[in-house]
């Protein structure tokens, strides 16, 4: 069995549960592959137009290669008036990339997210999925740092 | 002052989550052996006369909902807890599940034993996955001691789509597709998750539920405001002092909300205007504030209790940058399924870019007002009903901000 493959059949039989294995193969690469979406829709006998059309409706799943660390930044009004935009500046001054990109070691991706529900500590991002509140601009280069 | 009322959160701080025990000797699980005491009919009826109303936006009487999937026959029938949590300003369901699993599995077993279903599914969003870890050790304590009898709890995550909070599409994610809202009827208590009747809860109002079987539906009902009785938790954002959750009676005013719990307005400087609810929630002037969170007054003032979210803006907010801003987050969320929505919010988003770099004309008030009260009729489901309320109300209550942008 391909590592796609053994990644996504524990799932086979649980109904609905190709999203339980999306999960679950970005857990482990942090993205879907491509390849892995075909394994998928045999598995769980839908067509690959299907397989894809729901790896694609979800905004927390991303098909093909990013970063080790996938920094997301909310953009949802809380954190837009609390200074999302100067926290973005700040990652893509110190990142030298854009939002959406991946650095060229491949190590850190920008995205744009929605409110993560942390809200309590505005303005917000996560740093594969585990969320730093309060951020501010100057504090950024410290927790990329931490990122080894 | 106003002061907190703990029901949902009575727990909070006092009991270790991830210790059943704990839940137990603070008295957890007497709701629901309660419950198993009495006739199903008896359990349905005594949630409805507490007038416990869905905490999850639409504010619909829980046992009465209950009662329709009881009725319906079937082999199999579903309780599934919405724990997808999208709407920004929100992290009250989070509270709770962090705090006090227990209690919301403890809800959902009094769910299924009223209705008869035996399966229940936590969805929970996929950004979540703290909570997730958190609700499968409380569900593996629970069925150790065998606390839920035969009613087994399975949990689903999300994956990043806040249409999927809408229950018909968070059916078809569980079943594993696109998260595409269904026409209705039929409605999810008739026929939901694999066509099955399904309850779809909000997990406040399945944190309630233990609380009410323990202690009756009329000391329930006396509490807070007489339509909408109980308590609310409320997150505060935006530009209040204290930027926290509370567990209010409903029957407190937004202004109390906001300078007694809140602490006032940060900085020392004035208000000007909140946004209750989450992001499809309505803009809220200062003539306003006197009004009582309940979800019919709310309603009555052209705003939402919604989820409970309060976005706070000081005087120097610009209300049409943020109003832009939402107006962006609906297009990226719209499903697409519905042409109104799929198209509505994308040009109310164009046009409110253009008014906000100052390019608008007059005529695009007119026009985005009337794209508004289309989509509000003629979307498929509640997001693009609701994506135009910000946008609306922004012009009802601060027309001037837009007509002093204007190009
Ligand atoms: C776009 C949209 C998003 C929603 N998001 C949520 C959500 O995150 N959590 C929730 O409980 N209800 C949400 N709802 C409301 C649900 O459709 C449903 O009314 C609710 O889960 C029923 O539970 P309740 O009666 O306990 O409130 C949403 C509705 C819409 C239209
Ligand atoms: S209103 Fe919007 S989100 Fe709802 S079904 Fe239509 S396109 Fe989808
Ligand atoms: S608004 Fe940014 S985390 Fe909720």
């Amino acid at each position: 069995m391909s590592d796609y493959a053994k990644i996504i059949s524990p799932y086979k039989d649980l109904p609905g549960g190709i999203i339980e294995a999306y999960h679950a193969l970005q857990n482990k690469y942090n993205y879907i592959p491509e390849d892995a979406i075909a394994v998928a829709a045999d598995m769980f006998d839908i067509s690959l137009s299907q397989a894809y059309g729901v790896a694609t409706f979800y905004s927390y799943f991303k098909i093909g290669p990013r970063g080790r660390y996938v920094i997301r930044i909310c953009e949802s009004a809380p954190c837009h008036v609390a200074g999302a935009d100067d926290v973005i500046a700040a990652l893509e001054k110190e990142l030298g990339i854009s939002m959406g990109e991946t650095t060229e070691d491949g190590k850190f991706t920008l995205e744009f997210a929605e409110c993560v529900g942390q809200c309590q500590g505005t303005p917000v991002i996560t740093i594969n999925s585990q969320p730093y509140v309060n951020v501010e601009p100057e504090k950024v280069g410290e927790i990329l740092a931490a990122c080894k | 002052m106003a002061e907190e009322v703990r029901i949902v959160l009575r727990n909070y701080g006092k009991i270790d989550p991830l210790n059943i025990d704990d839940y137990i000797n603070a008295g957890g699980y007497k709701g629901l052996e309660k419950a198993r005491s009495m006739s199903q009919e008896a359990v349905i009826e005594e949630v409805r006369k507490s007038g416990l109303r869905g905490r999850g936006g639409a504010g619909f009487n829980a046992g009465t909902k209950w009662k329709f999937s009881y009725r319906a026959v079937a082999d199999e029938k579903y309780v599934v807890c919405n724990a997808d949590e999208g709407e920004p300003g929100t992290y009250k369901d989070r509270i709770i599940m962090e705090n006090d699993p227990q209690s919301v599995l403890e809800g959902m077993a009094i769910c299924g034993y009223a209705i008869g279903s035996r399966k229940g599914y936590i969805y929970c969003r996929g950004e979540y996955p703290y909570v997730v870890d958190i609700l499968n050790q409380a569900i593996a304590q629970a069925k150790e001691k065998g606390i839920l009898g035969d009613f087994d709890i399975e949990v689903r995550m999300g994956a990043g789509a806040y249409v999927c909070g809408e229950e018909s599409a968070l059916i078809e994610s569980i079943e594993g597709h696109r998260g595409s809202p269904r026409f209705k009827p039929p409605y999810p208590p008739a026929e939901g998750l694999w066509q099955k009747p399904t309850i779809v809860n909000n997990v406040e109002t399945f944190a309630n539920i233990p609380i009410i079987m323990e202690k009756g539906s009329d000391w329930y009902a006396g509490i807070g405001a007489k339509s909408y009785p109980g308590t609310k938790i409320m997150t505060l954002t935006g530009d209040v002092v204290n930027r926290t959750f509370i567990e209010i009676p409903t029957d407190v005013t937004i202004r109390q909300v906001i300078y007694d719990f809140g602490g006032g307005i940060r900085e020392g400087k004035k208000f000007k205007a909140v946004q209750i609810g989450g992001t499809s929630g309505g803009f809220i002037p200062e003539s306003l504030l006197d009004t009582s969170i309940d979800f019919d007054s709310m309603g009555a003032i052209g705003a939402t209790l919604g989820s409970g979210a309060v976005f706070v803006m000081d005087e120097t907010r610009d209300l049409v940058d943020v109003t832009e801003r939402i107006s962006k987050f609906f297009e990226h969320e719209s499903c697409g399924k519905c042409a109104p929505c799929r198209e509505g919010t994308k040009r109310m988003h164009e046009m409110m870019t253009r008014l906000n770099a100052g390019q608008g004309k007059a005529d695009d008030l007119e026009q985005i007002e009337q794209l508004g009260s289309v989509m509000s009729r003629a979307c498929l489901c509640g997001l693009g009903q609701a994506a135009p309320s910000p946008v609306l109300t922004t012009l009802e209550h601060f027309r001037n901000e837009y007509m002093e942008k204007l190009g």
